[in-house]
């Protein structure tokens, strides 16, 4: 069974997302998500300054197997994203809630967060697959 | 339920993901398929290859059967024990199977052929023996383990006694040889030195084990399939299969025209084809980030072709396919990704050997 860390939040499309406690979300893919891809060769993101609304494919994250859109969990602006997986998008896999994140958004609507899942939401979410 | 080889337990003892390999139960990989790709290219790694078919052709006809069935030709094997690849082809030139054939003697010889085309491959092994004294007799007694990389060598003395071990060091590639228990052949698919092993079945698991003691790395089809692909070895059901002429799939090499005289299966329509001229098989590398996958649309100079695989390559960190194209080719091809037309290198279908690379990009 694979990890779902419970003070995250998720969507059903297997993005994970941190509350960083100053407006800002720290956004990945989960645990299942990176298994099911498998290893990772490329991860295309988003541009810091980018607005991307709730359910926006805004970064591919393309592993041996497949190339799979990565979906905005909540409506903003992209304030960082993640450098090292230029060179390391293998981090995905092997960190997928640390140094394997993807990008950083600055919430315009606190009422995204409503559309979310919890970890037991999540992980039933995918146990029913 | 899926068909288990003897190795399955060993498999998930290992933490391998098992997928569904045309009606078997098979590792993808134990972890990183990536990692188990450089294994096999800068050291040694292992994979379970026992699903395979063993099939052994015997009798006073046994030569003549073969020079029918098979678009290579089997005279050429004059030592015991030297193999031979060639397709089997229907009527109509596409192709049944590609496989590996091991002669014996004039008398007695061994194909290995795929797991996925084991049904149709035996139904025509059969039906084409009416007129010929022969017999064929599947070896299902065995299992196969492929020992690959540049360490195999070295590697596969714990399997052997020293007296054996130095006729394993003095084989040429594509040979195989009975020493004792084990059958152990200078084949592979991964264009990397090593063996292919056969072992009766009882013997598999303890074979694996002192493999994984000596350090080998388990690999999945996951590894499997990267590593043909650099070095340009089609797998059947996706670079070729019987609605495809060998002539298309880079198998013209593996043909034999000469002697004129001889008769096998197909014949007719390549050399019609060999004439007309066909669609051809060739490589492709894409430098922008991204992956070409089989079945996108490639455009060449003489119209629209289609990738046949497609993979990241992670020897040479970019990503290279084949391709099956109209003639002419040109040096570059459009490739529709994600809705836009990308520019990508023509070369030789063959990307990297002995964990070199033998294309520029």
């Amino acid at each position: 069974m694979s990890q779902v860390p419970k003070e995250l939040k998720y969507a059903p499309s297997h993005e994970w997302l941190r509350d960083e406690g100053d407006g800002t979300y720290t956004v990945g893919i989960t645990e299942h998500a990176q298994e099911l891809l498998g290893d990772m060769v490329f991860v295309e993101l988003p541009e810091v300054g980018d607005n991307v609304a709730a359910g926006d494919d805004c970064a591919v994250a393309e592993s041996v197997k497949a190339a799979s859109d990565i979906y905005a969990p909540v409506g903003g602006e992209v304030v960082a994203i993640n450098e090292d997986l230029e060179d390391s998008p293998e981090l995905v896999n092997s960190d997928p809630y640390g140094d394997g994140w993807l990008f950083k958004i600055k919430i315009d609507d606190d009422s995204d967060l409503a559309n979310l899942l919890d970890a037991d939401g999540y992980s039933e979410s995918i146990a029913d697959e | 339920m899926a068909q288990r080889t003897a190795l399955y337990n060993a498999h998930v003892e290992a933490g391998a993901k098992m997928v569904d390999f045309h009606g078997w139960d098979m590792p993808l990989h134990y972890g990183s398929q990536i990692e188990e790709h450089h294994a096999v290219r800068q050291k040694v790694g292992m994979f379970d290859v026992s699903h395979m078919t063993i099939v052994d052709v015997t009798g006073p006809e046994a030569k003549a059967y073969l020079r029918h069935l098979l678009a290579n030709d089997v005279a050429k094997l004059k030592e015991p024990g030297k193999a031979l690849y060639s397709a089997m082809l229907n009527e109509q030139g596409g192709v049944i199977d590609d496989l590996i054939v091991y002669f014996f003697n004039e008398e007695s010889y061994r194909l290995v052929v795929n797991s996925a085309t084991r049904d149709r491959d035996w139904a025509w092994l059969n039906q084409q023996t009416a007129e010929f004294d022969v017999q064929v007799t599947e070896r299902t007694e065995f299992g196969m383990i492929a020992l690959q990389g540049p360490q195999a060598q070295d590697t596969i003395k714990v399997l052997l006694s020293d007296e054996q071990h130095a006729k394993v060091q003095g084989m040429k590639p594509f040979y195989g040889e009975q020493l004792g228990d084990v059958f152990v052949a200078t084949t592979g698919y991964t264009g990397e030195a090593g063996y292919e092993i056969i072992v009766p079945v009882s013997e598999v698991e303890a074979t694996w084990n002192t493999l994984v003691g000596a350090g080998v790395q388990p690999c999945g089809l996951g590894a499997r399939d990267t590593l043909r692909l650099e070095a340009g070895m089609n797998l059947y059901g996706q670079d070729m299969d019987e609605s495809v002429s060998p002539l298309a799939a880079n198998m013209a090499w593996s043909v034999a025209f000469e002697p004129a005289e001889r008769n096998f299966v197909g014949r007719e329509v390549l050399e019609a084809q060999k004439a007309a001229g066909t669609e051809k098989l060739i490589g492709l590398v894409m430098t922008e980030k991204g992956v070409l996958r089989a079945g996108l649309k490639v455009i060449v100079e003489g119209g629209e072709g289609v990738i046949t695989s497609g993979t990241f390559s992670p020897t040479l960190g970019v990503s290279v396919a084949l391709a099956r194209v109209p003639q002419p080719v040109g040096e570059t091809a459009q490739v529709e990704m994600r809705k836009k037309m990308v520019t990508v290198k023509v070369t030789k279908p063959s990307f990297v050997r002995n964990g070199k690379a033998v294309v520029e990009f």
